[in-house]
């Protein structure tokens, strides 16, 4: 153990000359019985007893004592916590099925060797992993192991007088004497009261102690700790989040099946959901126009909403910090992009489709991939695969790109297969990806045909004889997401009481002062409780207000001084 | 003025803040090579200096060829220098600002530019309250090394703010990141000192505080650094909520910056722990400051997640 600005005399440091036995008992008292009961190795308990060779054996009972005492032990808490922090990196290595489901269809679709591996050890969800969850329960079962006993004895050490004045106050930090005598105690005794300290009077000298809100702070925070991870664990439970696609002029209706994905608590019940709608009048995007080195950019997305509840209408928008509240439900407006709307027509010139299709952005700039699927109506099934871009260029290759995100030249570039869509096999195909091993290409690609370009209006002649196909319109869409979560109004006053206590915990110093009167002079003395960088100087403005440039002599207290008080200019050499 | 015109002046002040601090780096750094000469002439020498000293003052003195003339007069040219180039440098970064419109810390080259500005503002106005000279070719070093590396690496002309950054969050979360980082950078360079100091005590290291000392220090400035870090968790997680639709989501920020604050939870604890205060709580400040630097290079510019904006 290193010498340091906290550390008290322990008993460790007790007199050995056999006259100061008096002065053992009361540094014992000092620092251990009236300590904030902290585990056995925090730097201010008392120093382990050497270790006999032969310890008496443990039963069960013991077993789980030492057990209990190593888990809530300051070490056992920072491996824990360092534990903890390692652990919590595989999460931002390995896409996670929470923040990026993509993400990890893909790692596993390039690694299907390690898939084995991702799913034993719980890869991609870290965060509710066994061994991630083993972590912290140990640690917080560490701390709830820790804290109880502290709050009952700080609830005590609230309550109870400050303690005895140790005999031998010249080992205590910036020990000092100032004129004076017992008469003077009551005024000592005021000045003390008048700083913040809680005094007690034991003979001819004056106990004082402080900062009890250091200890309020620190179990505090860690009780905030504990709450938060309940609040966030069992409150979520109950939440749920949902998320839709809406293309501008239509609406949907806040109910389980309109949602394209959906995700809830474990116990979300379905009949909660509040009844609403949502029609989505516009969503307007401003882009950057003169910045040369941002030209469309995004500058402001806003979804202008009308919103009915209870038969009622009304205009809402919802904007990219600015959520929308409905009722329990918070609306987020989280992507965008373009819905071309095409229609196709049979041999005959009957209408056989005729649709809105999201597409899906790829870039900044709006390049956007979609697809189509058209299982009857022609005399084949039909898939159309491609590419649109609100603003239109060519690259030298010859190839199109999208030059700026807005509608200024809107075109489709789509490639057609023909053949089995695999939709009629039962199982569940993406909307945003077309099987094309059982297809045929008939248009673009290696087809010897080119791929059906189209500029707004325009009407193409689908390779085969199989009809005509039109891109009659686009609009914009946005995805909604419908998020309720029980917990944050909870969660938000939590992690404002952590602040707070840390605050406290931290900054806040517990402090002992003592003034005895002894040998026609007034002795002073502090000791720290925790780190207290200022004791020193507490002492000398005591030592002043009791009218004296207190006299220092050099004393054990003095040799703490040094390390509390470091770096003063001209105290280097 | 032009935005574009703005931006040049800011980059020349900020050339000139690097020059500056690099003329700073090499005064600190002299005065360390002279703090060793001092510590190898004989005693009695050392002896003549301290007595010669004062009168030194007014003009060289033959007697102590040796010694400085005033111990420490390479350390108080390095913080001249150091001030000047912070000036610069905060000018650099207000222009910046000016020329973009806004706050000069939403990419990655105007959060290093504002953050070591931070880092370098810590050290000067720490002087107000402790001399932490011996600090200087630390913060000089570290300044002249980031700033270069980000104008280099990091620089991209102002752009307007993306949507999910035009709040005034912006303006809190970002702007505490960079003092938490700016105090446990200082933080880490006692802790690393300190370290240094317990492993060898010869030349300047002699000059410096004791090992004890160094980390009391150490400490305290980690321990404001951790109050702001925890305050930027807590405001990013209230941001989150406005702008993703949650509060927390183990993006990948996220757990980095959850990650900083647990390693740091943990040096505090280490300081009160009997067998890891001392050299083990100063290496766990230091791997602390370490993930933090990573998070701000290593994840920002390969981890997919969300803190993605402006091109860098």
């Amino acid at each position: 153990m290193s010498p340091s600005s906290s550390a008290g005399p322990g008993p460790e440091r007790a007199p050995s000359d056999a006259a100061a036995s008096d002065d053992a008992a009361s540094f014992n008292d000092t620092a251990s019985s009236n300590d904030p009961m902290r585990p056995d190795d925090h730097v201010d308990a008392p120093a382990p007893a050497p270790r006999s060779g032969s310890g008496p054996k443990l039963g069960p009972l013991g077993w789980f004592r030492f057990f209990w005492r190593q888990l809530t032990s300051m070490r056992t808490a920072i491996v824990l916590l360092l534990l903890l922090a390692v652990g919590a990196i595989p999460g931002s290595l390995v896409p996670q099925r929470s923040s990026d489901p993509n993400g990890v269809l893909q790692v596993r679709a390039e690694n299907p060797d390690l898939v084995w591996l991702y799913d034993a050890l719980s890869l991609h969800e870290v965060y509710s992993s066994p061994w991630f969850s083993a972590i912290y329960i140990l640690l917080f079962t560490s701390l709830v192991g820790c804290v109880i006993p502290r709050l009952a004895h700080h609830w005590k050490a609230m309550r109870a007088k400050p303690p005895r004045t140790p005999a031998r106050l010249s080992r205590l930090v910036g020990f000092q004497t100032v004129p004076g005598d017992a008469s003077d105690l009551d005024r000592a005794e005021r000045s003390l009261r008048k700083l913040g300290y809680r005094t007690a009077r034991y003979g001819d000298s004056v106990s004082a102690e402080r900062g009890y809100l250091r200890e309020t702070g620190n179990l505090l925070f860690h009780i905030a700790l504990l709450a938060m991870i309940l609040v966030v664990g069992l409150g979520s439970g109950f939440g749920y989040s949902g998320q839709r696609l809406i293309v501008e002029g239509r609406s949907f209706a806040n109910t389980l099946s309109s949602y394209d994905t959906f995700d809830s608590g474990q116990w979300f019940d379905g009949a909660s959901l509040p009844a609403f709608s949502v029609q989505l009048d516009d969503l307007e995007v401003v882009y950057e126009t003169e910045n040369p080195n941002a030209i469309g950019a995004p500058l402001d997305f806003t979804a202008h909403l009308s919103v009915t509840e209870d038969g009622a209408a009304r205009g809402e928008q919802i904007k990219v910090n600015e959520p929308l509240a409905i009722d329990n439900a918070d609306l987020y407006l989280i992507s965008n992009g373009y819905a071309p709307r095409i229609s196709v027509r049979d041999a005959e010139g009957t209408v056989v489709y005729d649709e809105y299709t999201p597409f899906l952005a790829q870039d900044d700039l709006m390049t956007s991939l979609g697809v189509m699927k058209l299982p009857g109506g022609l005399d084949e099934q039909l898939g159309l695969r491609g590419f649109f871009y609100p603003t239109a260029g060519q690259l030298d290759t010859g190839a199109f790109t999208s030059v700026y995100p807005d509608l200024a030249y809107p075109l489709l570039s789509l490639q057609a297969f023909t053949g089995d869509l695999g939709l009629d096999a039962g199982v569940p195909r993406s909307v945003y990806a077309l099987e094309t091993d059982e297809m045929t290409q008939i248009a673009g690609g290696d087809s010897g045909t080119d791929a059906l370009t189209l500029e707004l209006g325009q009407t193409a002649e689908i390779p085969g004889g199989l009809g005509t196909i039109t891109f009659e319109d686009v609009r914009r869409y946005g995805v909604i997401e419908v998020h309720v979560d029980y917990t944050q109004i909870a969660v938000f006053w939590i992690a404002m009481t952590i602040v707070v206590s840390l605050l406290g915990s931290l900054l806040i110093p517990r402090r002992r002062l003592w003034v005895k009167a002894a040998g026609g002079r007034l002795e002073l003395a502090g000791l720290a409780r925790g780190e207290d960088p200022a004791l020193e100087r507490a002492v000398d403005e005591l030592a002043k207000r009791l009218g004296g440039d207190g006299e220092r002599r050099a004393s054990e207290g003095d040799a703490a001084a040094d390390a509390v008080n470091p770096v003063g200019p001209g105290r280097r050499e | 003025m032009p935005a574009a015109d703005l931006d040049s002046f800011s980059l020349l002040l900020v050339y000139s803040a690097m020059a500056v601090y690099t003329l700073a780096f090499i005064a600190y750094a002299v005065d360390v090579a002279r703090r060793s000469a001092v510590r190898s002439v004989p005693a009695a020498a050392r002896e003549l200096v301290g007595a010669g000293g004062p009168t030194s003052a007014t003009g060289p003195d033959p007697s102590a060829p040796l010694a400085p003339a005033l111990p420490g007069r390479g350390a108080r040219i390095g913080f001249t220098l150091t001030v000047l180039a912070w000036v610069l440098h905060l000018g650099g970064a207000l222009l910046r600002g000016l020329a973009a419109g806004r706050v000069p810390w939403a990419n990655m080259y105007e959060f290093a530019l504002t953050g070591v500005a931070v880092i370098v503002g810590v050290f000067v106005l720490s002087r107000l309250w402790k001399d932490l000279n011996f600090l200087g070719v630390f913060m000089t070093g570290i300044a002249v090394v980031f700033l270069g590396t980000a104008t280099v690496n990091y620089y991209v002309a102002p752009t307007p703010l993306p949507p999910a950054l035009q709040t005034y969050w912006l303006v809190i979360h970002v702007f505490v990141a960079t003092l938490a980082t700016g105090l446990m950078g200082l933080g880490t360079g006692l802790s690393v000192l300190q370290l240094i100091k317990e492993r060898r005590d010869n030349g300047f290291l002699r000059s410096l505080p004791t090992p004890v000392q160094l980390e009391d220090l150490a400490y305290r400035v980690g321990v404001i650094g951790f109050i702001f870090w925890t305050f930027t968790l807590i405001a990013g997680a209230i941001w989150a909520e406005h702008a993703w639709g949650r509060y927390w989501g183990w993006d990948t920020k996220e757990v980095w910056t959850f990650v900083i604050w647990v390693i740091y939870a943990g040096y505090i604890h280490a300081r009160a722990t009997r067998g890891w205060r001392g050299s083990r709580s100063a290496w766990l400040q230091i791997i602390g400051f370490t993930a933090i630097i990573f998070n701000f290079t290593i994840v920002n510019q390969f981890f997919t997640g969300l803190h993605a904006y402006s091109g860098l």
